[in-house]
């Protein structure tokens, strides 16, 4: 029983022809993202400081959308979200409508170990931000000149924007009208320990007012003892879906193995809207997803690792 | 045709002083929101019709912690928060953050039935609720002398209260300590003794004659809570779920409730397990919460009806198309 580690960029309708400059540094953040988890839970890190740790990392990338480099709202603002649940504790952090705050997941930490709360959002959230010294940056900090670029491509073709980057206009079937969150929203990373301690965390950019499944604890995130789950797709159907705690509902109460836990889970959400990484306290790992493609990395003790994209 | 139910409550963890006046007022409001209900039911109303129209009576009446009544944030404000989910497909509409619109549950439901998303909250949900031409007040409206006095005694004790329910004549002169009006200290509610603690949210759970599942929430949260505290009432696996087996809607410790998921795995634990309403509705009350209290109501497709809590009594009514109809606070 050794650690494992699993990660993600988003899952969503990623073109297989995406050109190499924009797939190289993606590909590479994930195998710096993979490389620094892996680095800590060899160093005895706790999962819940390599979740954070690597979440942070996907942060900082401008390539995801989550931190710098969330995808913009209407108005050209960016407002971002992120939860964190340890699985030996059940302890989560969850926070909502930031549009200041550098690292997210690591307010989503704060929260849970230094208030008797467990989610804080808008104003109360930035406030507390603040009181606790975690770096906070202008708007301008987390607008990418990329993004800016695509919500003007998206008001003129009068849809939500999305964040895959295509060089072209967006195609007419892409992602109707009504999908509110970037379909390629969310990075997301789960780590288990050789003592079988997991954790996940999640994190993501967002439409004004508006909170995803990201923060719900349940639907984007969750740990227990059995499992570490982060969840990434169409809100919605996270959500409604319960996907983090169906696929420890499915493996605690059905006695499924991770990987037919987790395939059931995306099977039953609607085909293109969702994508997962989870491990187990044994060490597994799977990253199903019913999109085209997730940005998503692996490694396991035993030295097996994974980056890929389709 | 299947058989309706449907069950209500006012909050789970009760002072067991609670002045019986009090809770002669409790179980009368209970009563008429049971009814209303009731007679929706009859008229065969949907099952989300009848949790939405329910859950509004209770938000209007001040007597509970939701829409009018509201425990305060720290600033002296009331900031609400709902959910609602139909069991059919499994929809839902949750909001946080309200402070000016009077109904939270129907601002929940509009989500869910005019916006492509799940989860609107604070100046999103307003605007929202603007659009949709929804009544708003002042946020004046919400707030009860009693839950300002409630407040000051929150601060001056310097914790997290909830609602305290109990007269504040004496109480109000508080240079007294708040443990000197405290006569059993050993029941605990969130780390306050029981007589500071008194419940919070309201919501209900129906199943109507068609089968179909519906489960609604709405609360003002914890007293002198920090603004943009969200608790568990609003969070869709947490507070509340409906699916085409069941609908739950819990109340209690909201950290608790939001960790084990606890709505979810009553639904999880018939659906994977194969647990009845009653077995799924005990085995989670007993081995999720872990330290945590808190109490949940739920109803299943067949027409069952189940109230389980391991807090200090939980207010609450349940009633069933056979003819059973109780209103009860106690074990």
């Amino acid at each position: 029983m050794g650690w494992a580690i699993a990660l993600h960029g988003g899952a969503g309708d990623i073109p297989v022809d995406l050109p190499t400059d924009k797939r190289a540094p993606r590909e590479a953040t994930l195998r710096r993202c993979l490389d620094l988890g892996v680095a800590a839970l060899k160093a005895g890190h706790s999962p819940l400081d390599v979740v954070e740790l690597v979440a942070r990392e996907l942060e900082n990338c401008p390539y995801f959308n989550a931190g710098r480099g969330s995808v913009l709202t209407t108005n050209g603002t960016v407002e971002m979200e992120a939860s964190i649940m340890d699985g030996t504790s059940k302890g989560c952090g969850c926070v909502s409508g930031l549009t200041t705050v550098v690292n997210p997941i690591s307010l989503a930490r704060v929260v849970m170990e230094k208030t008797p709360h467990i989610y804080l959002a808008f104003d109360g959230a930035e406030a507390f931000a603040r009181e606790q010294g975690l770096e906070t940056r202008d708007q301008s900090y987390f607008i990418t000149e990329q993004n800016i670029e695509r919500l003007k491509q998206a008001k003129e073709a009068n849809r939500v924007q999305i964040d895959y980057t295509q060089p072209q206009p967006i195609k007419e079937q892409a992602i109707p009208r009504s999908e509110g969150d970037s379909q390629i929203g969310t990075v997301g990373c789960v780590a288990v320990d050789r003592n079988g301690n997991l954790a996940s965390a999640t994190s993501t950019g967002k439409m004004v007012g508006r909170i995803g499944d990201t923060p719900v604890i349940g639907a984007g995130t969750y740990a227990n003892t059995i499992c570490a789950v982060s969840a990434t797709g169409k809100g919605e159907s996270i959500i409604r879906n319960t996907i983090a705690r169906d696929v420890a509902a499915l493996m605690e109460y059905k006695g499924l193995s991770l990987k037919d836990a987790a395939n059931q889970v995306i099977a039953n959400a609607p085909k293109g809207t969702v994508g997962l990484v989870a491990v187990t306290d044994k060490g597994d790992v799977a990253m199903p997803f019913n999109t085209t493609g997730m940005f998503r990395a692996c490694a396991v003790e035993d030295g097996h690792s994974e980056i890929a994209i389709w | 045709m299947a058989k309706w139910a449907i069950a209500i409550h006012g909050g789970a963890g009760v002072d067991p002083n609670l002045p019986e006046q009090r809770q002669e007022e409790a179980k009368r409001l209970l009563s008429r929101c049971l009814q209303i209900g009731v007679d929706a039911l009859k008229a065969r109303q949907s099952a989300v019709d009848v949790v939405e129209l329910v859950v509004r009576e209770l938000e209007s009446d001040p007597m509970f912690n939701s829409g009018r009544g509201s425990a305060l944030t720290a600033k002296g404000t009331v900031e609400m928060e709902a959910s609602i989910m139909d069991g059919r497909q499994r929809r839902c509409g949750a909001v946080s953050g309200l402070t000016t619109v009077k109904n939270p549950v129907s601002l929940a439901r509009l989500v869910m039935d005019r916006s492509p998303h799940s989860y609107l909250a604070f100046a999103g949900a307003e605007e929202f609720a603007r659009e949709q031409g929804v009544e708003t007040v002042d946020n004046s409206y919400f707030i009860t002398e009693e839950n300002i006095g409630m407040l000051k005694l929150a601060k001056e004790a310097n914790t997290i209260l909830f609602d305290y329910r109990i007269p504040l004549t004496g109480a109000d002169t508080c240079s007294a300590s708040v443990g000197s009006l405290v006569p059993d200290t050993s029941l605990q509610m969130n780390g306050l003794p029981i007589s500071i603690y008194s419940p919070e949210t309201v919501g209900c759970v129906v199943v109507d004659s068609t089968g179909n599942c519906a489960a609604a929430t709405s609360t003002g949260g914890l007293m002198n809570k920090k603004s943009g505290r969200i608790g568990d009432s609003p969070l869709i696996g947490s507070g509340t779920y409906a699916c085409d087996l069941c609908a739950i809607s819990c109340t209690g410790e909201g950290e608790a409730i939001i960790r084990s998921t606890l709505a979810r795995d009553v639904a999880a634990v018939m659906e994977y397990k194969g647990l009845n309403l009653q077995e799924a509705v005990d085995f989670v009350v007993k081995e999720r919460l872990d330290e945590g209290q808190a109490g949940l109501i739920a109803v299943s497709r067949n027409g069952e009806v189940a109230c389980k809590f391991n807090s200090n009594g939980m207010f609450r009514g349940c009633a069933t198309e056979d003819g059973y109809m109780e209103v009860g606070i106690w074990e």
